[in-house]
């Protein structure tokens, strides 16, 4: 070994110190770009992602950012996030009411995804489920003040399955009807079509993610009469049927009509209506 | 010591403009032509490649992807398709053989900035050097390779990258990308020489792994013909691979660059009034092996 070399040795210390000093510092920057990918890997209600997108944590992890379903997209109105955009960097989105997606038939973006962050298992785009469309401003929809607009029951490729109209007595004028939409979720994909098509200066129905769009009932949460139709019976108390303690021919229907009095039921002196008792004592008098 | 005024117009000199930068002028054009292949489709309508460096989808038929990114989302929990895989395949399997570092001097468009940044530096003499060490861009990978777990976000490395944001950014649209780029840019000219490329960048490291075996190296084939004219040392942007094949003769140790460093630039090569060097096998030898064991070296250019 030369004398140089020698010199040029860095001893045990200074290596091991070397090294802390970089562990430290890239650990730096971890803590720093965990609690910004935290940050950055939030999508705004306003970004949906393309059909068949994984759940968004998953799909963070699955899509690579490169593009081809942008690529794809006959009608163009897939992008990618830029630096700076809300959406997480590189990663696919649309906008619904600038561009809603048109609903291939094909379903080209999915097709064209390589890492199944679009789910390829997605044949039929009535399918996706993309978003949620949601009538979010019943005072500014012009259907609540009893208009005829309809517009978005008319573009909406799931024609009177993803949104229907309801008739509703328009109590205004007291004789006109009210034509409301109502969205469904089993069968509304969130394409979007409705909220570019909206014809309020901002959308009155807005494609929102799912899980901003609706609610979950608690998993322990049992609905009675469901429970009942699996099981084929009452499971707490058992099914018998009350009696009640009433003249014959006449008998109580428990959510149902109420107090019914057969034809033929033997016929009581007293009226239904206790008042003509009353008053007809009174009379006699 | 070596002036910096003149570095160059020796092999300027010796071998004419062309051939004093002929590595450079290919690696442009590499840099330049696969960015205009994925730009044709957009601007022109000529879809001959569609995607970007993450995954890209060449006529239709031949899948590329990116190992590095693919792995980071497989450590998220993620199985990719069966084109995906092809992909990363044929992509390990070309920088095995021609060296990884090959993606940072020939492909990635960061190196056409920090290289200018790099000449820039030797033109305006700033001689800044930061204390950061090499080997951080390994600290780096690491930290990458553990976020995926770490954190929700996914692709968390994905969010930041530099590499990836420029070339997305040039095909796809920038955004505010290039505040990124013209900070490597003023990072690299100011703060530390080959700041970005030689000490941080984790692509950079994950491609310097794939390659510490290839095939294609550089070969300090001539190196008894060496001056000592250092200009070498300057234009290498890892100028601690060349010493041990350079020097190394006394040592019997091999002329060829092995460290997976080396970005096969090729700079070196361009520089060299004398020629020692050439492009070769990993098992090549000098040009002195080659005479005494009477063969004639295919590495060695007229």
């Amino acid at each position: 070994m030369t004398d140089t070399e020698r010199k040029n040795e860095i001893n045990r210390r200074q290596f091991l110190g070397n090294m802390l000093k970089t562990a430290c510092s890239v650990g730096l920057v971890g803590l720093g770009l965990g609690a910004y990918s935290k940050r950055a890997s939030s999508l705004p209600a306003s970004y949906i992602r393309p059909p068949g997108a994984l759940p968004e944590e998953e799909f963070l992890g699955t899509c690579i950012r490169c593009g081809l379903c942008v690529r794809d997209c006959p009608y163009d109105i897939l992008f990618l996030g830029e630096v700076g955009d809300q959406v997480p960097t590189g990663t696919p989105y649309f906008v619904a009411r600038t561009g809603p997606c048109e609903m291939c038939e094909e379903i080209p973006c999915v097709v064209a995804c390589p890492t199944n962050a679009l789910d390829h298992e997605l044949k039929d785009i009535e399918d996706s489920r993309m978003g949620l469309a949601v009538l979010i401003d019943q005072e500014n929809c012009i259907a609540f003040h009893g208009l005829r607009c309809e517009v978005c029951f008319n573009v909406c490729p799931i024609r009177n399955r993803a949104i229907t109209l309801d008739m509703q007595h328009n109590t205004r004028s007291g004789k006109h009807a009210l034509f409301i939409p109502v969205v469904h979720s089993d069968a509304c994909t969130g394409c979007g079509l409705c909220e570019r098509a909206c014809i309020l200066e901002e959308a009155a129905i807005k494609v929102f993610p799912t899980h901003l769009a609706k609610g979950e009932l608690g998993k322990h949460y049992r609905l009675g009469w469901e429970e009942k139709e699996k099981a084929g019976g009452a499971l707490v108390t058992p099914d018998t049927e009350h009696r009640y303690n009433l003249p014959e021919g006449v008998r109580y229907e428990l959510q149902g009509e109420g107090l019914i009095i057969e034809e033929g039921a033997q016929q009581t002196p007293f009226s239904a209506n206790p008042l003509d008792t009353l008053n007809s004592g009174f009379m006699d008098k | 010591m070596l002036d910096m005024k003149t570095l160059g117009h020796d092999a300027i000199a010796e071998k004419g403009r062309f051939n004093a930068h002929k590595y450079l002028i290919l690696r442009r054009l590499s840099q330049l032509g696969i960015l205009a292949l994925f730009l044709a489709g957009p601007w022109l309508g000529i879809w001959i490649v569609k995607g970007n460096l993450a995954y890209s989808l060449t006529l239709d038929f031949l899948p590329l992807t990116d190992p590095y990114v693919l792995l980071q989302g497989s450590l998220s929990g993620v199985v990719p398709e069966t084109t995906a895989i092809i992909g990363v395949v044929i992509v390990l399997l070309f920088y095995f053989l021609v060296g990884g570092r090959v993606y940072c001097s020939w492909v990635c468009p960061v190196n056409m900035v920090t290289d200018l940044a790099a000449w820039l530096r030797r033109k305006l003499g700033i001689r800044t050097t930061s204390q950061l060490s090499r080997s951080t861009r390994f600290w780096m990978l690491g930290l990458t390779l553990i976020l995926p777990f770490a954190v929700a976000g996914g692709i968390v490395w994905e969010l930041v990258n530099p590499v990836s944001m420029m070339f997305r950014g040039i095909v796809f649209g920038m955004g505010a990308a290039w505040v990124m780029v013209l900070g490597i840019f003023l990072f690299d000219l100011i703060v530390a020489k080959d700041g970005w490329c030689g000490h941080i960048c984790p692509v950079g490291a994950f491609y310097n792994l794939v390659g510490s075996r290839s095939l294609l190296r550089v070969n300090a084939v001539q190196r008894q013909a060496c001056n000592d004219c250092m200009e070498c040392y300057v234009v290498c942007p890892e100028p601690q691979v060349i010493k041990p094949a350079l020097k190394g003769e006394e040592k019997g140790a091999s002329p060829v660059i092995l460290s997976s460093d080396c970005t096969n630039c090729g700079r070196c090569i361009d520089i060299c009034a004398k020629d020692v060097f050439s492009y070769g096998g990993r098992r090549s030898k000098s040009i002195e092996v080659y005479k005494r064991e009477g063969e004639i070296n295919p590495g060695v250019q007229a």
